[in-house]
């Protein structure tokens, strides 16, 4: 997997809410291709840090290149632009505004002709979305929510997706769904993926490489399948946590 | 009858033209949770732009009133967006992030900035301009009293709703009216579909401005006068209409201009003109207090 191109590389990032340290000093690299997964407790700052890697909060301290070009200090709308798409905590999804547009707003990233097409494939990624069209994104289940916020992800034609915790208060069976398809984008059409997951188990399972934040700092690396036989990750991350 | 009807005429006149200012006040707060109190200052700045531009036409000797409408109109909106967005990159953009009464506080003296750098450019005196139409249609006429539409307010009215409707359409239905609707609704996330926020900002005031402008030329035809102090008045009237449509609804702005337009109107009509203006600001106070979320606003989302 190593030899493909290095698409993200975080280097010595610190990042701060106000006086406070939420990054100490990260450092982690995703190549093209790769699911790579960051897994960690709550509160250790993986949200921050897929925030940071789009700019806002800036990276006080330390590097991020994105295919070779330094973005440390770029505003969020230009490195979104270069081709990293984010699906956030919490969906944020647009709530007054319909399916379709919340996708339409997706491809404000994206080159303008070809939106057709792109919508053709997330409606067949997530079939229910197209039954959805036109209603208000507020009034969707948090499945339905977790799903548009990946397509609307997707509609910016992105070269690598950010996806914080999409499992997060899902029922099994919806989990399943959407790891699913997060396998198949990155299975058939290659995309490189950056996961983040408190939902260890599912998440060790589906990436080939991850990364343990703990308090800002990366504690552990290593395959998906290493991390997943790894006592201590047994311990700390999964008991009891097989959904 | 005739005489409610003709009130109706001049109210609905009104009413036009504080809807126009009032999609200014309405489209800043959706968007960055600020009272502008510089828009009426606008507005004003407006209507000026709008006197001198006449001016320069008839000196030139361009004769033909459509043509110089037409003229008119742009350079008022084009000049008086340019205001509007100068006074956001100045007076608010450097307070973004900083604590809510800032920019308040910054709106305020900007409003009083304005109103003194056009005393100083223009004088303190009201300027006056010649009508522009005469004539109207009468409408129906009973006991002698005749009820006429003029073509001024014809005009005034017909313009008005073909720009409420092109911007609602453009709002609705345009990728920079969904990027609008995006930032209004949450900021960061419309920065992480690419949006550019502050610009989207900046395109807010321009088109607020724009909106102000055409205002400002319509009370320059309607009033014949106008001094640097207009924008006071005329633009808490508009912020009530705001307030009173539900701020933040672009809907709302357009009925509650209307409904101020109608209520001063008949207001002067029925009960004492002297007093048009406090009934006015008494129905800001009732909704303020009973209504506060206005007649089609939705109750605030917290802005996280
Ligand atoms: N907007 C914020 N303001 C202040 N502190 C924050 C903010 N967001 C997160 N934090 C703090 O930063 C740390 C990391 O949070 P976060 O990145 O959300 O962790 P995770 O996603 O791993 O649960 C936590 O201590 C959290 O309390
Ligand atoms: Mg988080």
């Amino acid at each position: 997997m190593s030899a493909a191109p290095l698409l993200l590389s975080v280097r010595a990032v610190e990042a701060f809410y106000g006086p406070v340290r939420a990054l100490g000093g990260v450092s982690l690299d995703v190549f093209e291709g790769e699911i790579v997964t960051l897994i960690g407790a709550n509160g250790a700052g993986k949200s921050t840090l897929l925030m940071t890697i789009c700019g806002n909060p800036a990276a006080a301290a330390g590097t991020i290149l994105f295919d070779g070009a330094d973005i440390t200090a770029e505003a969020t709308h230009r490195i979104v632009r270069r081709g990293i798409a984010q699906s956030p905590e919490g969906r944020r999804i647009f709530p007054h505004m319909t399916v379709i547009e919340n996708l339409l707003i997706g491809t404000t990233a994206a080159a303008t002709d070809g939106v057709e097409d792109d919508l053709a494939r997330v409606f067949d990624l997530f079939p229910v979305l197209k039954e959805r069209t036109h209603q208000r994104g507020g009034t969707l289940s948090g499945g339905e929510q977790q799903m548009l916020a990946i397509a609307r992800a997707l509609m910016g034609r992105p070269r690598l997706l950010l996806l914080d915790e999409p499992s997060l208060g899902l029922a099994p069976i919806v989990v399943r769904r959407i790891f699913g398809v997060i396998g198949e984008l990155n299975r058939a059409q290659g995309m490189t993926i950056f996961l983040v997951e408190q939902n260890a188990y599912h998440a060790l399972a589906l990436a080939h490489r991850g990364y343990v934040l703990a308090n800002g700092e990366i504690v552990m690396q290593g395959t998906g399948a290493g991390l997943l036989a790894d006592e201590r990750i047994r311990a700390a991350y999964l008991e009891g946590g097989i959904a | 009858m005739a005489y409610f009807l003709q009130q109706f005429v001049n109210g609905l006149t009104l009413g036009a033209v504080y809807g126009l200012i009032a999609i200014g006040y309405t489209m800043v707060y959706g968007i960055i949770g600020m009272i502008n109190f510089a828009h009426g200052e606008i507005y004003m700045i407006g209507a000026f732009i709008a006197m001198i531009a006449f001016a320069v036409l008839g000196v030139a000797g361009v004769a033909s009133v459509p043509m110089a409408l037409i003229v008119v109109l742009l350079l008022a909106i084009v000049f008086t967006a340019a205001y509007g967005w100068t006074v956001e990159r100045l007076a608010y953009r450097p307070l973004r992030g900083s604590f809510r009464l800032a920019p308040l506080i910054s709106a305020i003296g900007m409003s009083i900035f304005l109103q003194n750098y056009v005393q100083l450019l223009q004088g303190a005196r009201v300027k006056a301009m010649g009508p522009l139409f005469r004539g109207g249609f009468v409408l129906m006429e009973d006991e002698g009293f005749r009820v006429t539409l003029s073509y001024l307010q014809l005009f005034i009215i017909v313009l008005t709703v073909a720009l409420m409707a092109g911007f609602t359409l453009l709002i609705q239905r345009t990728a920079l009216g969904r990027a609008q609707r995006a930032c209004e609704q949450d900021q960061k996330m419309a920065a992480l579909c690419g949006i550019n926020v502050d610009r989207t900002i900046s395109l807010t005031f321009v088109l607020g401005a724009g909106l102000a402008a055409v205002a400002g030329l319509m009370s320059t035809l309607y009033y014949g006068v106008i001094d640097f102090f207009i924008g006071f008045l005329v633009g808490l009237k508009a912020f009530t209409a705001a307030v009173l449509g539900g701020i933040g609804s672009l809907p709302g702005a357009m009925l509650g201009g209307v409904l101020i337009g109608l209520i001063e109107a008949f207001w002067a009509a029925y009960f004492d003109a002297a007093y048009k203006d406090v009934a006015a600001f008494s129905i800001l106070i009732l909704v303020l207090i009973f209504r506060p979320t206005g007649l089609l606003g939705r109750p605030q989302v917290e802005k996280v």
